[in-house]
């Protein structure tokens, strides 16, 4: 991802919480985690469809709020033999939420 | 510094050495050696390959892939010819020396071909037609010979005999077994049981068994025509299979000068003799004197020497009991321990019904079993394995050991269909269930992990703890995370409450960060964690709102589309015109897409999306009924006295009363309640966590542990009361007492259980324990601390607490910039 699109304030999403974001036709959930830092990834949940941000997350994975099937935020991939979910790059910049490289 | 750690044999001990090292994080550079030119393939399912109900690739544990993904240098179809303790390095057939600063020896065994003429070509090993069953190659062969051969003799009645037997029956039309001794299996069977055995796998299978057959001689010239045996009897056939026996690959090891006996003799730690860092593990080592050629062991000892090697001090492998149980065909066997009396007060219990080929022996010295032997039905195997295993004190009633008398029989698991399905919410099969178990995973709550098996509605628990056991030959690992509260935190409840009070922990992260070791947080023992807060801290706790489920974090049932469900309080399944109407303006107004009545006497709006909620909750103006959580729930009522003509309580009244008090508290699991006004029970109050029933004479009896859900439980009766106050007192007190003692979603229903009723009638009725007046003044405090959450939306608590998290209406569309 060349392109660079700040989604708004860090403090727009709770400390251990995530949010949904619509960039472009896709749809992002970026959570930000306990130790601070921020990881974003296909809000749609691979399985059936479930509200992603809606989950709940530690410092390494987030579980689908629907079925409980859980995906590690930093690779995409599932721990329970379920198709990937996509990860993006994502940082704070000046207190702003900034996605892509 | 990273040290090299060089592996001999890449079979099913050497590989789960590896793995069990790697699961350490053990610092070490691995190379690993295997003559056969594969990954680490499940030998095990070698027999099930034969019967064509395995595929090839179906049996691989870890392929290429898993090898390079973990930095392991694995040399496939290369053999170790010399090691060189001296100088601490390995040659191989390739000519090349590898040096190691630890080496691993798991060369496994060989299959023993007993003395007979012509069974070797001079040229090819085996004479054409003659086979062993040891290898992925070996079975290859013997598939691929026998698909144009049409008669197969088996040379060996032991276990693998009978199993290369039954998978050549899928090749073939004629198998004979011709088997030296004088009954079958007679490793692990008296003469009877062998004899009983016989009967079926003629019978039954259609297999011949010829005992006291010594074969002499492979007839035939260039390719087998037939066996001779001692007595002179020929025998034609095309396919030869010999499962005579095996014996430990050691030749190579004692010819480096290492200590080999019957097998590479090793310590407890799995040490080879003499020597400080090279170890033997699997079907070759020699450990007090027994070799061991059935995988359970060797489980044991890869983690043995997994944990010694990896820095764990004080680690000892003692030795196996050894037991198997197995199904040849429909022909349940299983046999353990001793096969026949020692001593004249060895108590001996024989059960025999030859027309149905059941044979039943179990031999118990001093209230201990030690031997075993069945046939024809399994059903009490792994009970008899845990007796056999664990020493455990038997039962007085000796039949039940081998019957299961009155009660529910449950069904054979030998019976069950590999696709039958065991998990109806996730749809997870037995089969599913016993591959991941083959795989090498023994615990039931890993297993659950890895299919997910038994984590939809849970009842199928008890049923994937069986299965587990089952596919594990007795019992299922040891599982410590079994008695955690939560799995992220190492801690038993009362341990862990000890701990959070002596802390005085008052956030989920904060018991993480204390009483994790490395401090990791774990998402899926976030809401556990809170209820446990919010119940021991009440209004200090610390709300971190991401500790929180969906369901707490906006008051609502979370649904299949991501929208929410909305049930409004409805106390008793009492409810007004005025109510109605509202109910029904609002939810005209927000076009709710469904209105449905509940189970639990409510009324529910569904579909309603994330950011409308609050604004419906203050059109609603009626208190959170609480639907979502893991909480008290709802009293169902009937209609009692007041009205019906059997009613002898005001069934009603009380259950106001009651979800009046109780409203929203929380708990381990959710809290389902009744109160029917006679024993008619119109209102399933015997189904009921709390069930309360009116009986004649103003009195009212209260039950708990009742279900009614996936979980179908009558109650237990915890006493009769004469008045509704004392009920709500009693309630609350029992309420509390699970609160404080049941695990994570446990409900009442395996809580009572567990517990015992007579116990928890001790505690909550009489008081032996002294903490009545505490577990009300804690139950107390918490219905003080309630608040109705519906309140709580004037202002989100969070930013974007009500944001939708789906595509269903626009989001914060933001700029896209190049
Ligand atoms: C058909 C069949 C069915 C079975 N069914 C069951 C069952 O139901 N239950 C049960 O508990 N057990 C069963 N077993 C037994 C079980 O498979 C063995 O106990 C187990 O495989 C032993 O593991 P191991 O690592 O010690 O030996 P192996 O798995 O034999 O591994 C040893 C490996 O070392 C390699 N090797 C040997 N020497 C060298 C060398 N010098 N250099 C390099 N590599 C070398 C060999 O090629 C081999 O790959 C069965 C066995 C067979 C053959
Ligand atoms: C995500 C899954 C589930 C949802 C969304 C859900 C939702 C509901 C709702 C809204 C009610 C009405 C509750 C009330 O009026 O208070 C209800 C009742 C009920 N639920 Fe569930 N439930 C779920 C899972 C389960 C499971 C797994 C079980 C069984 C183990 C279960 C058993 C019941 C029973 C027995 C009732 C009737 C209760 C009564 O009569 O008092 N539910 N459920
Ligand atoms: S409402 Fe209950 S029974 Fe119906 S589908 Fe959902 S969980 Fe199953
Ligand atoms: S339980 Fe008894 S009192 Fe209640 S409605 Fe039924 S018959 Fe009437
Ligand atoms: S929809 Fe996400 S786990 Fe089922």
């Amino acid at each position: 991802m060349k392109t660079l699109t700040t989604l708004g304030p860090l403090s727009d999403i709770p400390l251990g919480e995530g949010r949904t974001y619509a960039v472009g036709d896709d749809m992002i959930a970026i959570f930000r985690l306990r130790d601070g830092s921020l990881r974003a990834v296909s809000a749609v949940c691979p399985h059936k469809g479930g509200p992603l941000a809606d989950g709940q997350i530690d410092n390494s994975v987030v579980v689908c709020p629907l079925h409980l099937f859980s995906w590690d935020l930093s690779t995409g991939c599932s721990q329970s033999g379920q198709p990937p979910i996509n990860v993006y790059p994502v940082r704070v910049d000046d207190g702003q939420i900034v996605l892509g490289e | 510094m990273t040290q090299k750690l060089v592996v001999i044999g890449n079979g099913m001990a050497g590989a789960r050495t590896v793995e069990e090292i790697l699961a350490r994080n053990g610092d070490y550079s691995v190379t690993m050696f295997g003559d056969e030119p594969y990954g680490n393939y499940n030998r095990i399912m070698l027999s099930n390959l034969l019967a064509g109900v395995e595929t090839e690739e179906g049996i691989f544990l870890n392929d290429l892939g898993w090898y390079r993904d973990n930095g392991i240098t694995l040399n496939a179809g290369v053999k170790i010819e010399r090691i060189d303790a001296e100088a601490k390095v390995v040659h191989d057939s390739n000519g090349v020396a590898t040096p190691y600063d630890k080496l691993i020896i798991a060369t496994g065994s060989y299959s023993w071909t007993p003395p007979m003429k012509n069974v070797h070509n001079p040229k090819r090993g085996y004479h054409q037609g003659v086979f062993a069953f040891r290898t992925l190659d070996d079975t290859r062969g013997m598939i691929r010979y026998a698909r144009d051969h049409e008669r197969a003799v088996v040379i060996g009645g032991g276990l693998l005999g009978l199993e290369a037997a039954r998978g050549l029956q899928n090749h073939v039309s004629q198998v004979t077994l011709l088997h030296a001794m004088g009954h079958l299996m007679d490793r692990q069977l008296d003469p009877k049981a062998g004899q009983m055995l016989q009967a079926s796998v003629e019978g039954k299978l259609g297999i011949r068994v010829i005992t006291n057959a010594m074969t002499t001689e492979i007839l035939g010239k260039d390719r087998v025509t037939g066996v001779k045996l001692a007595d002179g009897t020929v025998i034609d056939c095309d396919v030869v299979v010999i499962a005579a026996g095996i014996r430990p690959n050691t030749e190579m090891v004692a010819n480096s000068g290492l200590p080999v006996e019957r097998g590479i003799v090793v310590d407890d730690q799995m040490r080879v003799e003499g020597q400080t860092d090279i170890y033997s593990v699997g079907e070759c080592a020699q450990h007090r004197g027994s070799l061991y050629g059935l995988v359970a062991p060797l489980w044991d000892q890869a983690k043995v020497l997994a944990d010694h090697i990896t820095g764990t001090t004080g680690v000892a492998y003692t030795g196996s009991k050894l037991h198997t149980k197995l199904k040849v065909a429909g022909i349940d066997v299983a046999s353990m321990g001793l096969i026949a009396p020692e001593h004249d007060e060895d108590e001996v219990i024989v059960y025999n019904e030859p027309k149905k080929g059941i044979y039943k022996q179990l031999i118990i010295r001093e209230d201990v079993l030690v031997g075993a032997t069945l046939v024809g039905d399994n059903s009490k195997a792994a009970s008899l394995i845990q007796h056999f295993d664990r020493g455990t004190a038997l039962p007085e009633e000796r039949s039940s050991l081998i019957f299961d008398i009155g009660g529910a029989v449950e069904e054979s698991l030998d019976e069950m269909a590999d696709d039958a399905q065991v998990c109806n919410c996730n749809g997870v099969s037995k089969g599913a269930i016993c591959g991941v178990v083959a795989g090498g995973c023994g615990t039931v709550s890993g297993v659950m992990d890895k299919t997910r098996a038994g984590k939809g509605c849970g009842t199928c628990k008890p049923l994937v703890q069986r299965i587990v056991e089952w596919a594990n030959g007795g019992a299922a690992e040891e599982d410590p995370a079994a008695s955690w509260y939560v799995p992220g935190v190492p801690m038993p409840k009362p341990e862990l409450m000890a701990a959070i009070r002596k802390y005085q922990l008052k956030s989920v992260s904060s018991v993480f960060d204390k009483l994790v070791p490395g401090g990791e947080h774990d998402a899926k023992s976030k809401m556990g964690l809170a209820s446990l807060l919010k119940m021991m801290w009440a209004d200090e706790y610390v709300d971190e709102r991401d500790a929180r489920f969906i369901n707490d974090r906006v008051h609502a049932n979370i649904q299949r589309d991501g929208t929410f469900s909305v049930v409004p309080q409805m106390k008793g399944g009492v409810t007004t015109p005025a109510q109605l109407r509202k109910i029904a303006e609002v939810a005209e107004k927000y076009g709710v897409p469904m209105v449905k009545l509940t189970g639990g006497q409510r009324i529910d709006l569904l579909g309603v999306p994330k950011e409308q909620l609050p604004a419906m909750w203050a059109d609603l103006d009626m208190p959170s009924g609480y639907a979502y959580a893991k909480s008290f729930r709802t009293v169902k009522t009937c209609v009692g006295s007041d009205f019906c003509r059997f009613g002898v309580g005001d069934s009603t009244a009380l259950g106001i009363a009651i979800e009046e008090r109780f409203q929203g508290l929380e708990g381990p699991g959710k809290m389902k309640l009744a109160v029917t006004g006679c024993p008619r029970n119109c209102a399933e109050a015997y189904v009921k966590d709390l069930g309360v029933v009116a009986i004649d004479g103003g009195k009212w009896e209260i039950y708990v542990g009742g279900a009614a859900g996936a979980h179908i439980r009558k109650g237990d009766l915890l006493t009769t009361v004469d008045s509704a106050e004392e009920v709500i007192r009693l309630t609350g007190r029992f309420l509390q007492y699970y609160r404080e003692n049941a695990n994570w979603l446990e409900r009442t229903y395996s809580f009572v259980p567990r517990v015992g009723i007579d116990r928890i009638r001790e505690i909550v009725i009489d008081d032996v324990d002294g903490i009545a007046a505490a577990l009300d003044a804690a139950v107390e405090e918490a219905v003080q601390a309630y608040k109705d959450p519906w309140k709580e939306r004037a202002e989100p608590v969070t930013p974007g607490q009500f944001r939708t998290s789906l595509p269903l209406t626009v989001l914060p569309q933001v700029p896209v910039r190049s």
